[in-house]
């Protein structure tokens, strides 16, 4: 028999250390099948964050650099510039990437730097105990929200995506979800066009991927697909914001 | 040989490859790995389609799927 679907050879073997049914996973190993299919392994280079994520220069088998917290578009920037032939991507949660790195991801985009930046927007810091993040919805209970997000409080949920497709050096701008397999496949599909864009060098490319944390939202891994596609999805809409040589696309 | 792979020991017992299954044939095993976790399974090896929806749904890498 012929294998059809096996481990990505752009990943270790050793099992990570995320929580069961955590959809980081799955985002890994998406990424690791798209540097498969580009066969880009042995040029790429990762930038692990501050957060769950941590670890990840465990996990993807290609090099990788960590960042200090929310710097991981800055590492990405110095790499890509010394090596502009290397395919370079970071890695970042909501905290590290809309909270402590949000100047440093408005001027990565703003500049027009050749990486690719995948966002895992979980609604907020699961590393440290599931404290609120800049995205973390109104109403949502979180440690240092016990009595719901608050506008008056709190503010809003920050949108950061769409920030970013405004800016005239993104050229890849994309909201996607993993919480089933039609999503997955989008999800896949859009980290491609991501590293394509890169690699054709049309500029920054940043795919924000709606994620599940079970542990701190206090849910089974099922239900908290579920949560995502009824809670999140209608705040943060899915698609493509910005496209190389057009529009937003759906 | 089996269709569906299962690389046990990888297995965090999450449960989200059980719901996708179009043939409904992925569910949990009474069987613990060396971790404690409650592992996933196929019996009916034969009714699988080799779709591979569960192996893509897994966080962790745990199913190959074979035709
Ligand atoms: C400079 C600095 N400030 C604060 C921290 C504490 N800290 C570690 S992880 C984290 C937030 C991580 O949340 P997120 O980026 O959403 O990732 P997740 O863990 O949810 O995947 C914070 C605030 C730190 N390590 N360094
Ligand atoms: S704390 Fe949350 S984000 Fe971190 S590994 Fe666990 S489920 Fe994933
Ligand atoms: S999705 Fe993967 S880790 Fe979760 S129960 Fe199924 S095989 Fe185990």
């Amino acid at each position: 028999m012929k294998q059809l679907f096996g481990p990505p050879r752009a990943l270790q073997e050793r099992p990570t250390h995320y929580c069961p049914g955590c959809t980081h996973g799955i985002i890994h190993r998406l990424i690791a099948e798209v540097i498969d299919e580009l066969g880009v392994q042995e040029k790429t280079i990762g930038i692990a964050p501050v957060g769950c994520s941590v670890f990840a220069y465990d996990y993807f088998n290609v090099d990788m650099q960590q960042a200090a917290h929310g710097r991981a578009p800055a590492v990405a920037t110095g790499i890509k510039r010394v090596l502009p032939d290397r395919v370079v991507f970071a890695y970042q949660g909501d905290g590290d990437l809309a909270s402590i790195g949000a100047a440093e991801i408005i001027h990565a985009a703003s500049r027009g730097e050749k990486i690719t930046v995948i966002f895992v927007n979980n609604t907020l810091y699961g590393m440290t105990g599931g404290q609120m993040a800049p995205t973390t919805l109104l109403t949502q209970k979180t440690t240092t929200s016990p009595l719901g997000r608050k506008e008056g409080q709190h503010g809003f949920p920050l949108k950061i995506t769409e920030m970013l497709a405004l800016a005239a050096g993104a050229a890849y701008v994309a909201r996607v979800s993993v919480h089933n397999p039609t999503h997955i496949a989008r999800t896949r599909k859009s980290i491609l066009e991501a590293f394509k864009t890169q690699i054709a060098g049309r500029g920054f490319s940043i795919v924000e991927v709606l994620s599940t944390c079970p542990t701190n939202w206090g849910l089974s891994p099922l239900e908290s697909l579920k949560w995502l596609e009824e809670n999140m999805i209608p705040f943060y809409p899915l698609g493509v914001l910005k496209a190389p040589g057009g529009e937003g696309m759906k | 040989m089996e269709r569906v792979v299962f690389d046990e020991e990888r297995c965090k017992g999450c449960e989200l490859c059980t719901a996708v299954c179009p043939q409904k044939i992925v569910h949990m095993s009474d069987r613990f790995n060396s971790k404690g976790y409650r592992v996933a399974t196929v019996t009916d090896q034969e009714m699988c389609t080799s779709c591979t929806l569960c192996a893509r749904t897994c966080p962790d890498v745990v199913i190959s799927v074979y035709r």
